[in-house]
């Protein structure tokens, strides 16, 4: 398939576009980032976030934070209507900065976690997780 | 107080001095997450558990804040490192007052 | 935008999801030691199967990983509860489970061979029919609500004794006019929808019903904990549900048209293990 200007213009539009669909960044969740974060600038890198790349039921969605250093991690939903999730502090006996949890998710959507580093220095890293809408209730 | 909370907690009876192990806890609560209605309408009050702690011999491994979007009956999994023989204790606080906490003694090996 | 670049933003917008097709291949061994069998051959009277799968196989891995491991498991919050509702006196006998029955580890086997007819009355039974029966009769206490919470704790307390056993019922002699009639009901479309169990579950096992991936139906892991409810689900719960799913009038929980239902449901799945407490979305 070869593309003229005009429809790689159009292509790129159309990404931009479902690059911002999952993700329904509201004020909340980047009000709830920069409470954290003071509002500094986060680094990519130094935070992993491990999430299902589908979720069988948005109800209980398992994830696992790391972020060696870390004196702390946020986890915010963008797309709950709280994005809210845990923060993670951890103490001198942590043998790791990093922990598991299950989470619910109200919809497709990314969630991110951000890490506090011990020198001061923010990360960030995030995932989206597909929530699929089951034909059968209960 | 919620009914039926239960805490079930995971770690080792013995560890090396120093060593890093494994922990797992989980426990029952509905955590109410306060977006649900009845069906007459009405807003169901939020009721969560909105903390986690865990120490070994008063000194901090983890701290958490919760927030609704925790999933029915809380699960943790979390590494910490045990210097010495002593005493983990678990403790989660409930919206409504209540506290919840276990103990789980560890022998060195 | 011309036909060539919707066609291409489409491909992008396509689900990166491999279309489920069939069971997977994982193997179902829970705590690292206890082998379990969830494929198996089908028994000689489930005429349209070779072979019959536990409903795990057909769940995500995150979903599979919360059965693996005994302390992952969210249902083993209720087995835990039950275990001390077994203890504790209840009713105007002022008896607990305990006073009559030994150990709960003494119902082992028990749950393989349910539902089953009574000797006494001829009537099929189920595990909620024999707690309720206890509490009412022996211990004079209110009988339970068939999905409540302590109920469906309670069976799966008793039916974990037998995880790991092969799912055995009877389905011959006096059971046979109840699972008659669960065949009957199996095979009936029920609803607008005008659909049968066998619809999905023998004619479109491995497939997907929207986002659901549709299992062969197996009861083996009942009462299961559904991640939808967040909570033990009975079978006729289930049952109930999927029925109401075809847009009908559906059956009550504890009707005798369950109870049938659930023999029928049970014996295709009998040479699977007990799975109890399974985990499910």
């Amino acid at each position: 398939m070869e593309f003229s200007r005009r429809e790689t213009l159009a292509l790129g539009l159309g990404a931009a576009v479902l690059t911002l669909m999952p993700f329904r960044a509201n004020a909340a969740a980047e009000d709830a980032i920069a409470a954290f974060t003071g509002g500094a600038d986060m680094a990519d890198g130094g935070v992993t976030l491990t999430a299902p790349e589908i979720a069988e039921n948005g109800n209980t969605v398992p994830i696992e934070v790391s972020a060696p250093g870390a004196a702390a991690i946020l986890i915010v939903a963008a797309g709950n209507p709280e994005p809210g999730v845990a923060t993670f502090n951890f103490g001198p006996l942590a043998a790791a900065q990093a922990a598991s949890t299950r989470i619910r998710l109200a919809g497709t959507q990314d969630v991110i976690a951000v890490a506090k580093m011990a020198d001061g220095s923010f990360a960030k890293a995030s995932a989206t997780v597909k929530v699929t809408i089951g034909g059968c209730g209960g | 107080m919620a009914s039926g909370v239960k805490p079930r907690v995971k770690v080792p009876k013995t560890a090396a001095a120093g060593e890093a192990i494994t922990i797992k806890t989980l426990i029952s609560h509905n955590m109410e997450s306060g977006q649900r209605k009845d069906k007459e309408g009405n807003v169901i009050p939020r009721s969560i558990i909105n903390r986690f702690t865990c120490e070994f011999n008063g000194e901090l491994v983890i701290d958490v804040t919760m927030e609704p979007a925790i999933s029915t009956n809380p699960y943790f999994q979390f590494d910490a490192t045990v210097p010495e023989a002593g005493e983990f204790v678990f403790t989660w606080y409930d919206d409504d007052g209540s506290v919840y906490d276990t103990k789980k003694p560890i022998e060195i090996a | 935008m011309n036909k060539k670049a919707l066609t291409a933003i489409a491909a992008v917008l396509a689900f990166p999801v491999s279309v489920a097709a069939g069971p997977d291949e994982d193997k179902l061994v829970i705590n690292e030691e206890l082998e379990m069998v969830s494929v198996t051959e089908a028994p000689a009277h489930v005429e349209n199967f070779d072979t019959i799968y536990s409903g795990w196989h057909f769940r995500t891995d995150e979903t599979q990983a919360l059965q693996i491991d005994d302390f992952d498991n969210p249902a083993m919050i209720f087995v835990d509860q039950a275990a001390d509702l077994y203890e504790a006196v209840d009713g105007a006998a002022g008896k607990s489970c305990s006073s009559c029955h030994d150990d709960v580890e003494s119902f082992k086997g028990l749950q393989a061979s349910m539902p089953k007819v009574d000797a006494e009355t001829g009537k099929l039974v189920v595990m909620e029919d024999l707690i309720n029966k206890c509490r009412t009769e022996r211990m004079e206490a209110d009988a339970w609500k068939w999905s409540g919470a302590d109920m469906q704790g309670m069976v799966a307390l008793i039916a974990f004794q037998s995880r790991g056993l092969p799912m055995n019922v009877a389905i011959d002699g006096d059971a046979a006019p109840y699972w008659e009639q669960g065949k009957e009901m199996y095979y009936t479309r029920y609803g607008q929808l005008e659909l049968s169990c066998a619809n999905c579950h023998e004619d479109n096992w491995g497939n997907m019903i929207r986002a659901d991936h549709l299992s062969q139906g197996m009861i083996n892991g009942f009462p299961t904990y559904r991640l939808k409810q967040a909570k033990l689900i009975s079978r006729h719960n289930r049952f109930r549900g999927c029925i109401r799913d075809t847009r009908a009038e559906t059956f009550a929980e504890g009707s005798d048209e369950f109870r049938a239902l659930e023999l029928y449901v049970a014996s295709r799945g009998n040479g699977l293990s007990v799975e109890t407490p399974a985990v499910r979305q």
